[in-house]
């Protein structure tokens, strides 16, 4: 799962993602284009997202498309909840059992 | 580094002082009365506090699921600062660390939490840290509606 996270921190990959959001199965070219990105700087952006599990690149004859991969993303956005709610909780309970007696 | 991972951060400003604090994060029996994500209770906790030593708590949900987060305390500075592993058996998720730091402040302490993953290989450098992502966080939200 780190590595969505990796993959994550670049701006140029989190906004090739946020467009496959809005136009799933865009090709190659067309993904490097609004990039001012030459193919191969794309190619090796989409080879970490797809390390991280991230996207799938389908051929078909001489085009690449490329989709969203929801998986990665969702494990990470649990984690997130997941302890975003265990702490916030838990320190409510803390701080309320140390402010019991001092308040 | 570890910055641009993923990472929960909660801070509080409590009306008690760090040592009162520090009791309640490292004693089993305090620990045993706030840990857990809901109202459902706390059965055991173990804290060997010493850099080294072992960290382990036991806590039952509303639902009847049982978590045992356990760990290695890394860094024990009385009353400003712990720091131990944490991994969560039977959870997909890689090893992380967790920090509570206690500064005292006027009429108390700020207590701040910070949850936060550990490295798992060597990394490329991030131009932009997982802050940057978090302010995308609502988009990604949307992330049931990707199904493909």
């Amino acid at each position: 799962m780190d590595r969505t996270f990796s993959a994550l921190a670049d701006p140029t990959r989190r906004a090739v993602l946020l467009r496959l959001k809005e136009k799933p199965g865009l090709s190659v070219s067309e993904l490097a284009r609004p990039f001012s990105l030459k193919l191969p700087g794309m190619m090796k952006h989409l080879d970490v997202l797809s390390d991280a599990g991230l996207i799938t690149r389908t051929k078909t004859g001489r085009t690449v498309s490329v989709n969203l991969s929801v998986r990665p993303m969702r494990e990470a956005m649990a984690w997130l909840q997941r302890y975003e709610r265990l702490w916030t909780v838990s320190i409510d309970r803390l701080v309320a059992l140390v402010e019991k007696d001092d308040a | 580094m570890t910055k641009s991972l993923p990472s929960v951060t909660i801070v509080r400003r409590v009306k008690a002082p760090p040592a009162k604090v520090w009791a309640a994060i490292t004693k089993p029996e305090l620990m045993m009365q706030w840990w857990g994500p809901d109202a459902g209770p706390t059965l055991r906790a173990e804290a060997d506090v010493r850099p080294g030593g072992r960290f382990s708590v036991v806590f039952r949900l509303l639902n009847g699921e049982e978590h045992n987060p356990t760990g290695i305390y890394q860094e024990v500075i009385p009353e400003q600062k712990l720091v131990f592993t944490w991994e969560a058996p039977g959870m997909p998720e890689q090893e992380s660390l967790v920090t509570f730091l206690l500064e005292p402040i006027d009429g108390g302490t700020r207590l701040t939490l910070l949850h936060e993953h550990l490295p798992d290989e060597a990394r490329e450098s991030h131009e932009q840290g997982w802050n940057g992502l978090l302010n995308k966080l609502p988009v990604f939200l949307g992330v049931t509606e990707w199904a493909n």
